[in-house]
């Protein structure tokens, strides 16, 4: 069993901050396919299309044949750990940090041996399931994690610098008025989230489940309308120093293509609040949590967008709605890059159309907001870059890994 | 055209400046501060909305802009404390001169007549003012004038900051404000130049459950009439003797504006 963390004590007040240092950034295009998938969660592995042989670590060629056809494909995630070693000190600066680090190396079954992170419930030699994940750079790493659960697994320290676990952190989840946010909230808050600051604007407006969220354990509901500069940057002001993880769920749908609406009032509308309500949250807490990205067991973790898959590709019937998600991926995008510095991870959510007042008209498949709650907790917990909730999402996504421009006249029939 | 003539003109203007400056005269700002937590009209979210007052700092001496500050704002015309003009309304939408740039501005500046119905407002949150309770009002404090603002307290300016305000349920608002019966009678047997309240707008929160729906705002506007909402500090005004300031911005056919609202009133003649 792991050593479960405690508590975080209160900050020292006297103390620096520990400034973020990151693993090495640098690697080859074909290392950045492997981190692709990682970034969705998929262990894959270069197959060669030729011969068959599976290469580690990621080339441009074929160790076997020579072949350049070598395609990342799902791999089997199973293999023994031969040997181990502890590394106890290191002239990288991230690594100097965190010794002493357990690496090992794995002999997979399905072909390569390779230089892996041992979780530290992993026997040698034993059985390991083998994951990969994105370190604090953004790139792919491989660790060797014990077969089954074992205790407090998702507290040992190495696993939990590849991921944004919300246990002990403190959340901000932005829009507490819909149903989504409500779920979320009440997830983190199961999660072991030390605190779920909750964002309501227009406090004066009634909403349903206003009183089951104020319920939920660790709740504190704060005023915050995302529409409103001002706003956010006051909240900002209050809590943007302990805000570990931000959830934004906040979302206005409106169907309609271009032509359905002469006026720009509702596009309007919609862009503030996808658009530039993630710009003055980015603005207001990005900052802060960049810099506090190794502050200790409640350092800055994540920054996460509830999007829907439409930011792929229009729906012709949410015109403008697809229109801002797509301006909100890529921002998404813009503030991977910009905060990435302080190891904090931007994580982007894609979800099919929930069942509100809005979608009455779509016909099902739906996502229920309990589902995209436990896809966030899963992509913190797992450290998903990006994940894709429902069967539409998923379909949608696949048919745009696929061909983008195929899927755009399948949705603009 | 007056026949009043000219050195009395200069002499009464006079009089009035040394009033404002030296004592007599006090002026009372009726006026809400526009801030972007202000709440504007709830209407069904299919429908289109009205946008909030929102402020965007330009530059603060910094690097924007190092020697000056300066904000962009946006608002919807109906936003804070606002006049409506008679475009406003589909019954006012043929009548001449009925958007804030073509006002007769003569119209802005006039006397009101204060209906003071706050105790029976903090009792009834639907509390209706109706043309019976108009003509009591009378009894006591005299005959309403042609071209007078008439303008209804009901102290839910205090109610601002807190849920009572809009006092949103599921069956929408719930505030007081006129019934069809007192609109018809000071719009067409008193002859006001407008009507103003505390409240998000002219009519009461249940005012689209009316006949006709929103009778403030339909017979108002229907008769070239204007209206003021989101007044403040009604109280500081007696029931009779101020003059009232209330001219909207020039927006080329704009249905109504933000306004700074503010009342001449004879020192000391101020209610409570």
């Amino acid at each position: 069993m792991t050593e479960p963390i405690s508590r975080p004590p209160k900050k020292d007040p006297q103390k620096v901050t520990r400034p973020p240092e990151l693993p090495p950034l640098e690697r080859s295009r074909a290392s950045l396919k492997l981190s692709a998938s990682a970034a969705r969660g998929v262990f894959a592995l270069q197959v060669c299309e030729a011969c068959g042989t599976i290469a580690y670590p990621p080339r441009d060629a074929c160790p076997g044949c020579l072949s350049t056809g070598l395609e990342f494909r799902p791999a089997d995630d199973g293999g023994e750990v031969i040997a181990e070693t502890v590394v106890r000190t290191s002239t990288d600066l991230y690594f100097r940090q965190r010794t002493p680090w357990r690496v090992g190396t794995v002999r997979l079954d399905c072909g390569p041996s390779i230089v892996a992170h041992l979780h530290g419930d992993v026997v040698v030699p034993g059985r390991v399931r083998m994951v990969s994940k994105l370190d604090k750079s953004g790139n792919a790493v491989l660790m060797a994690l014990p077969t089954g659960e074992t205790e407090n697994m998702a507290d040992d320290l190495e696993f939990r610098e590849l991921t944004a676990d919300p246990k002990f952190r403190r959340v901000l989840v932005t829009d507490g008025r819909g149903v989504i946010g409500q779920a979320v909230a009440s997830a983190l808050s199961k999660a072991g989230a030390s605190i779920v600051f909750v964002g309501i604007a227009e406090p004066w407006k009634p909403f349903p489940g206003q009183e089951r969220l104020a319920a939920i354990p660790n709740v504190q509901v704060m005023e915050l309308d995302l529409t409103d500069t001002i706003s956010v940057n006051e909240l900002a002001g209050e809590i943007g120093g302990k805000t570990d993880i931000l959830v934004n769920t906040a979302d206005h749908v409106r169907p309609g293509g271009l032509l359905a609406s002469r006026s720009l009032v509702t596009a309007r509308d919609s862009f503030d609040v996808n658009v530039f309500g993630l710009q003055r949250l980015a603005q207001a807490f990005g900052p802060g949590m960049r810099a506090r990205g190794a502050d200790g067991t409640n350092s800055a973790a994540a920054f996460v967008d509830v999007l829907p898959v439409y930011a792929l590709a229009n729906t012709p019937d949410f015109g403008f709605y697809s229109a801002s998600a797509a301006a909100r991926h890529s921002l998404l995008q813009c503030l991977r890059a910009e905060l990435r510095p302080g190891g904090v991870r931007v994580m982007s959510v894609f979800t099919g159309p929930v069942e509100d007042d809005w979608r009455q008209h779509v016909p099902p498949p739906k996502v229920l907001p309990g589902k995209i709650a436990e896809a966030v907790v899963a992509a913190l917990r797992g450290g998903i870059e990006e994940s894709f909730v429902g069967d539409v999402a998923r379909d949608i996504a696949t048919r745009f890994l696929d061909n983008p421009k195929v899927l755009e006249r399948e949705l603009g029939l | 055209m007056t026949e009043t003539p000219k050195k009395d003109t200069a002499g009464l203007l006079a009089a009035l400046a040394a009033g404002i400056k030296g004592s007599g005269i006090e002026v009372v700002d009726l006026t809400h501060t526009l801030t972007p937590d202000f709440p504007v009209m709830v209407l069904p979210p299919e429908l289109g909305q009205c946008q909030p007052f929102r402020i965007e700092e330009v530059s603060r001496y910094d690097e924007r802009g190092p020697g000056w500050y300066w904000n962009n704002i946006s608002m919807s015309e109906h936003a804070g404390t606002h006049f409506d003009a008679p475009a406003h309304w589909i019954s006012g939408r043929n009548l001449p001169h009925g958007t804030v740039d073509q006002l007769p501005f003569e119209k802005l500046i006039a006397p009101a007549v204060v209906l003071d119905f706050s105790r029976e407002s903090a009792v009834d949150e639907d509390f209706l003012l109706t043309a019976a309770h108009i003509e009591a009002w009378e009894g006591e404090n005299g005959r309403i004038e042609p071209g007078v603002w008439a303008l209804f307290r009901t102290d839910w300016s205090k109610h601002l900051g807190t849920p009572k305000y809009l006092n949103l349920r599921e069956d929408g608002a719930h505030s007081p404000g006129p019934d069809a019966s007192a609109m018809e009678f000071l719009v067409k047997e008193r002859g006001i130049a407008g009507f103003g309240t505390e409240t998000i707008g002219t009519d009461c929160g249940q005012g689209n459950h009316m006949s006709p729906p929103y009778p403030a705002h339909y017979i108002l506007h229907g008769n070239g009439r204007y209206g003021l909402q989101c007044l403040n500090a009604l109280d500081r005004l007696p029931a009779r003797g101020a003059v009232l300031f209330a001219a909207p911005l020039k927006i080329r056919h704009g249905s109504g504006s933000p306004l700074r609202v503010f009342a001449l009133v004879p020192a000391g003649a101020g209610k409570d």
